[in-house]
């Protein structure tokens, strides 16, 4: 890591996408941490995963700018794919895939040897206690494994950042809280997260959240931060208040 | 390089795992020779014939005995009357019948003309047809040896001359067709479901994500299909060569290699196809009912185009297995040579690189 903790690992800079007149995602500007857990919230249709892509370099600014770990996300989308993980709230692994093709597909297109994969795949399964399912198909796990397993292969190339886009949705809340016991894992290990989600138990884990509404990022801080801005008891209540004036609705 | 080459071995797994994708792959071209080679074809064999011998000569006798020979007949009753005829018909005994008139071998030998009459079950028109050319043929032969060296020659009253399939077998005709269809089948339709399916599992957006080029991701689905496609072209040759006697006349290699070029223009289809879909269903429904049909309506192996109104023969000309079932008709039954499919050749390409052209500007709008 050349760069230094103080340097953002994110940031973006009135960063704005506009379908026709339509705009999707109005002037965003925040800065990431290296390290850091960043939630990212708002409702269905508020502009969250217009921002991610832009992020992971699958669509282009209309304006603006931003960086992820270093690179321009207009400029230099290789290098921004390169050095970022992604998970998204559908399952993506593959189901007919064993464990370890899986951790050997998805390593190797990131250009991991061969060598590497088998001794990181050895350790994966090792750490998810999968060691007797590595050769079975993913579709015969449980889905809070699956779900453990997509995420753990998300970060296997040792991305700067890794992008989850609502990755918990219908995992029940054991699964869920063990599920962000690997996130804090990576995050010590240095990786930043950057996360979406709808729960907001899983909002007060973060450490610090932005909330979009209609495009616009209405509010951003840490969660403790925001409940005394709003006097609110709870993540759910901020949200509430600021969610509320929203005009769009679904995606 | 490397990338590519994990991404391929994954599509393979995929294409492995899935046992009814396996079983059409693989199966159904077998299937699809051996039933239109044995069940579904106008060929008749040891059909019976009616011989209602009036002249009683040698000439009538030696053609009755042709006749015999032929696998194509049984001479089942040799008749004195013509009445027998309806009689032999209608308790289905015999479904075609020749009649020697009185005085015929004389009359041959003599004035060097004679005339017979063939009485054909017609209630079944396709296999009459087939019945009356099979006898034209038979006393077409006949004719030719007794003329030979005579002279004047013998009035030859019939000329039948069936090119490339003498003995209008129907092999020949359909083994190009169903090569057009397997491929056409696929390709189209499993390549563009393997890449949907990518969209609908959510796959898709990972490999977007990673630093694999989003070109890569296309070559990487369509190469296992290619060459699953091209060992599927072997088999049913070697089927065709050893099963059903249709051996390739012209040269293999060139049929390999305009096979190729038609499996790029069906995977480019497929690709197409696998951006304007978003589910794995959309996308066997289009190449099915758009592609499919067509195929098998305008390719000219079931239905021959020359007879239909001339709408829909423009149409077939944007069907891309019309081109390639002429050029495997001209390579494997008529053993040309590449200058006689030149023209099929560069029709295909030029689909090819319009298909190419569409489906990647349709794949990069879907990026931004």
């Amino acid at each position: 890591m050349n760069l230094s903790a103080t340097t953002p690992v994110i940031s973006t800079k009135h960063l704005t996408k506009r379908y026709g007149d339509f705009v999707a995602a109005n002037d965003i500007t925040f800065d990431v941490m290296p390290g850091e857990i960043f939630g990212f919230l708002g409702a269905n249709g508020a502009g969250k995963t217009t921002a991610m892509r832009m992020l992971c370099g699958l669509s282009k600014p209309s304006s603006g700018e931003a960086t992820v770990a270093g690179f321009n996300v207009r400029t230099q989308t290789d290098l921004v794919k390169q050095n970022i993980g992604y998970m998204s709230q559908k399952f993506s692994l593959y189901e007919d895939l064993t464990v370890l093709e899986n951790i050997t597909f998805f390593g190797g297109i990131y250009g991991l040897s061969r060598r590497v994969l088998k001794a990181k795949g050895q350790e994966l399964v090792q750490k998810l206690g999968l060691d007797k399912e590595a050769s079975k198909l993913v579709k015969t796990l449980p889905l809070g494994w699956k779900q453990k397993l997509a995420f753990s292969v998300a970060v296997l190339h040792e991305p700067r950042v890794v992008f989850l886009d609502e990755p918990t949705g219908g995992v029940d809340p054991v699964t869920r809280r063990q599920f962000w016991d690997l996130i804090y894992e990576a995050a010590d290990k240095g990786v930043t997260v950057f996360v979406t989600t709808h729960y907001m138990d899983e909002a007060e884990y973060c450490g610090r959240i932005s909330i979009m509404v209609d495009g616009d990022i209405k509010a951003l801080d840490t969660p403790k931060g925001l409940k005394a801005r709003y006097g609110a008891a709870s993540m759910d209540e901020v949200f509430y208040e600021l969610a509320r004036g929203a005009k769009r609705s679904g995606d | 390089m490397k990338q590519l080459l994990v991404f391929v071995r994954k599509e393979f797994l995929h294409v492995l795992r899935d046992k009814r994708t396996l079983l059409i792959l693989f199966g159904m071209p077998i299937m699809q020779i051996l039933i239109f080679g044995f069940a579904l074809t106008n060929e008749v064999k040891n059909a019976q014939v009616l011989i209602v011998d009036q002249a009683h000569d040698e000439d009538s006798r030696r053609i009755i005995e042709e006749i015999d020979a032929s696998s194509y007949f049984d001479v089942s009753v040799v008749s004195v009357s013509t009445k027998d005829i309806a009689k032999a018909f209608q308790s289905n005994n015999a479904r075609i019948a020749l009649v020697f008139p009185v005085g015929f071998g004389e009359k041959l030998q003599h004035t060097r003309n004679a005339q017979l009459q063939i009485v054909a079950d017609a209630s079944d028109p396709n296999t009459a047809t087939t019945l009356r050319f099979y006898l034209t043929t038979i006393l077409a032969d006949y004719q030719q040896q007794m003329s030979k060296g005579a002279t004047p020659p013998m009035q030859i009253s019939t000329s039948v001359r069936m090119l490339y399939n003498p003995q209008l077998r129907g092999a020949p005709n359909f083994v190009p067709g169903v090569i057009a269809l397997v491929l056409m089948l696929v390709c189209v339709m499993m390549t563009s479901i393997a890449i949907v399916r990518e969209k609908e599992l959510g796959t898709m957006e990972i490999l977007l994500v990673s630093p694999f080029k989003p070109l890569l991701v296309l070559l990487a689905k369509v190469i296992p299909y290619l060459i699953l496609s091209l060992a599927n072209v072997a088999s049913i040759l070697l089927l065709s060569t050893f099963v059903l006697d249709v051996p390739v006349q012209g040269s293999v290699l060139l049929l390999f290699a305009a096979s190729a070029g038609f499996i790029v223009t069906c995977l480019s289809l497929g690709i197409l196809i696998s951006t304007v879909t978003d589910t794995q269903q959309a996308a066997m429904l289009v190449s099915m009912m758009g592609l499919l049909l067509p195929t098998i309506l305008f390719s000219g192996f079931m239905f021959p185009i020359e007879n239909m109104p001339l709408p829909l023969q423009l149409i077939s000309n944007a069907v891309p297995a019309k081109w390639y079932y002429l050029i495997v008709k001209d390579i494997m039954i008529k053993g040309l040579g590449i200058e006689a499919i030149a023209k099929e050749l560069a029709i295909l390409t030029g689909m090819t690189l319009v298909l190419i052209l569409v489906s990647l500007k349709k794949f990069k709008v879907r990026l931004t």
